[in-house]
């Protein structure tokens, strides 16, 4: 069990930068994940970690060891790829075997380590298969188990639930939950999926084109996001925006965009004000009221395509041009083109500078 | 009612028709399929029933039924004047250089064809582009320049040796090909496998052993079987550089049978045409799947 720091990090492809000065630090037996859409670095990031790319810049530190240098057999790592890698010309009991014969583990030893590690991931039934003979998810389990079995110091998992089918993500998701916290590895999880970075993580790292976005727990990158990405990358269904000015009149402040006013309270409008003028206004689909009638502060707006989601429902609001997703409860009953009125929930509502993209409050 | 019937009727009618149609479609592809096989056959089977033949009229009809054609396989070969030696040394030459080349072409391709496939080396591409131009010549051509070189080596004229030196020209020529073709296995095997060793514990070189060789397993039975083929089939370069009988290979053996005198036993020359086909076909009919991945193999996925 190891800290792992990533100190300045940087991995140029020739022109292609595929990660920029990351900074980041994994505390001993925590789980992280890095999040961001495809091609943002963060596989590049966790080979590196793993010693399979060698950072152009920066240095990478197990503990307060530097091994930027040192192969991946040196490091002490198990990981878990997106396409589980596992040998297809060895069984079960190979696979999982392979990395301690390689450690020279004496064979009654790691005879006794793999039937321990196969009865912690329920795959004992299946150790003389081929990986060719395995379903996905068992596939999935021979390729945590290979990892496991060598009690690494850093556990990398790249993308480990992509494969599987939607009910079993849900499983999986729990159990290898259950597994870090059971056997406290560090634990660096790659994903491009919010919902299992939400659901697992002690801290998310949310990168986007090489850079670092924000590296906080799951709740304040939730509510407090650091920038327009973020906001806009964790929730489902996305954030809604909406761009804007904000404007004094008579000692009241507005929000003014192309097609509605927002009263704001005063102090909120006192510190937006003293930083910009051109802002854009984010607001959570839950975080919007709907009215049937005109009430106060409120924005008038027409239906425009409903989503009953069983225990939600979508309502798509349509202001002018730009169109609102709002999550309600299934009881209203609204017909398409109909008027309501929309309340934005003050405390919930977030600014960012139109220029720099950043979080303004 | 009637309608109906009218309709079975012409139901039958269509039925039949492309019952028709279909049998024509595959008697069309087996008759083109088996012509190109009738003179192949023919041959093969015509040289079967000469070597069983006490004599050939005209040099074509067979008649009579003797073994004495396989006499060279208990005994001296003699022709007219001359007395080859018994067959078995000769064909133990022959196996000595096709598995000679083997040996070494799978040792070298297979590395050379991984570090084409994976290592990111200055002139990656030129070299590929060259190891393809490298095909367009002809041994023949180069036949000259090799003598010379075989020669410094001191392995001219020097018996096993020159089979040796033969062995090393051999494989030279066929390793940028077996190494291209050798490539696209190690192409097909993702990444992740590789990186997956690494973690686990392997060295580079390790991993290359352990995880990645066994895997293209059938890509290097499938150039061993050509290394093999054309070790077994070469014929202009023992011809040019060994005069020793002693060290001659089958082909050679065959062409001096044909080429020395006027007198020509056809019935043993078929018998030991057949000879020299046996491990060529015992190959053949074993390995068909492999020679079929070659080119399955070969394709960058």
């Amino acid at each position: 069990m190891v800290k792992v720091t990533l100190d300045n990090v940087s991995k140029y492809f020739g022109k292609v930068k595929a990660v920029i000065d990351l900074n980041l630090e994994i505390k001993d037996g925590e789980f992280v994940s890095l999040l961001g859409p495809s091609g943002c670095g963060k596989t590049t990031t966790l080979l590196m970690v793993a010693g399979i790319y060698k950072p152009t810049k920066g240095r990478i530190l197990f503990d307060d060891v530097d091994v930027t240098d040192l192969p991946p057999k040196d490091r002490n790592i198990g990981m878990v790829f997106q396409s589980y890698a596992l040998y297809p010309h060895m069984t079960v009991y190979e696979n999982i075997a392979f990395p301690l014969k390689l450690k020279k583990v004496p064979k009654q030893e790691i005879d006794k380590k793999v039937k321990e590690i196969a009865r912690l991931l329920r795959i004992d039934n299946l150790l003389n298969r081929k990986p060719a003979q395995l379903s996905g998810g068992q596939q999935q389990r021979v390729a945590l188990g290979r990892a496991l079995v060598k009690e690494p110091d850093v556990l990398l998992l790249d993308e480990p639930l992509s494969n599987l089918d939607a009910k079993l993500r849900v499983l999986m998701r729990a159990e290898i939950k259950r597994l870090q916290k059971e056997l406290k590895i560090t634990t660096i999880y790659v994903t491009h999926d919010q919902v299992e970075a939400l659901s697992m993580s002690d801290r998310i790292a949310v990168m986007r084109a090489g850079r670092l976005q924000q590296y906080a727990d799951p709740d304040t990158l939730y509510n407090k996001p650091a920038n327009l990405f973020v906001a806009g990358f964790i929730g489902n269904p996305p954030m809604n925006f909406i761009e804007g000015e904000i404007v004094s009149k008579e000692n009241d402040y507005y929000f003014i965009s192309s097609s509605f006013e927002l009263k704001l309270s005063k102090e909120l409008g006192e510190t937006l004000s003293s930083k910009t003028t051109k802002v854009i206004l984010g607001i959570r689909p839950e975080n919007i009221r709907v009215y049937t009638e005109k009430v106060e502060n409120s924005i008038p707006a027409t239906v425009y395509v409903i989503e009953p989601l069983g225990r939600d429902l979508i309502i798509n609001a349509k202001v002018d041009d730009t169109i609102l997703k709002i999550l309600s409860t299934p009881g209203l009953k609204l017909e398409p083109m109909q008027k309501i009125y929309l309340v934005f929930d003050e405390n919930k509502i977030h600014f960012f500078d139109k220029i720099t993209e950043k979080a303004i409050i | 009612m009637a309608k109906a019937r009218l309709s079975r009727e012409e139901l039958r009618k269509r039925r039949i028709k492309a019952l028709v149609r279909t049998i024509v479609k595959y008697l069309v592809v087996i008759i083109v399929a088996i012509i190109p096989l009738i003179p192949i056959w023919s041959m093969v089977i015509w040289l079967i029933v000469q070597s069983f033949s006490e004599k050939v009229v005209l040099g074509i009809m067979p008649s009579g039924f003797t073994t004495s054609n396989w006499r060279f396989l208990w005994s001296p070969i003699r022709m007219g004047l001359k007395e080859y030696p018994n067959i078995w040394p000769i064909t133990l030459n022959t196996l000595f250089l096709a598995l000679g080349v083997t040996a070494l072409e799978v040792l070298i391709s297979s590395m050379a064809g991984y570090a084409l496939s994976r290592m990111q080396f200055r002139g990656r591409t030129t070299l590929m582009e060259f190891i393809i131009a490298l095909h367009a010549f002809p041994s023949v051509i180069l036949l000259i320049a090799l003598f010379i070189l075989l020669n410094k080596m001191g392995l001219y004229g020097k018996g096993y040796m020159t089979l040796v030196g033969i062995i090393i020209i051999k494989a030279g020529l066929e390793i940028p090909m077996a190494s291209w073709i050798i490539k696209g296995f190690f192409d097909a095997i993702p990444w992740d496998l590789e990186w997956a060793a690494l973690v686990d514990g392997c060295s580079r070189w390790k991993a290359w052993r352990t995880v990645i060789l066994p895997l293209v397993l059938p890509g290097i039975g499938a150039i061993s079987i050509f290394a093999f083929l054309s070790g077994w089939s070469e014929f202009l370069l023992v011809f040019t550089y060994v005069k020793d009988e002693a060290y001659f290979t089958l082909p050679v053996l065959l062409y001096y049978m044909i080429g020395e005198f006027k007198f020509i036993d056809w019935g043993m020359l078929a018998a030991i045409g057949l000879f020299y086909t046996i491990p060529t076909l015992i190959f053949f009919s074993t390995s068909q799947k492999l020679l079929l991945r070659i080119y399955v193999g070969g394709i960058k996925r």
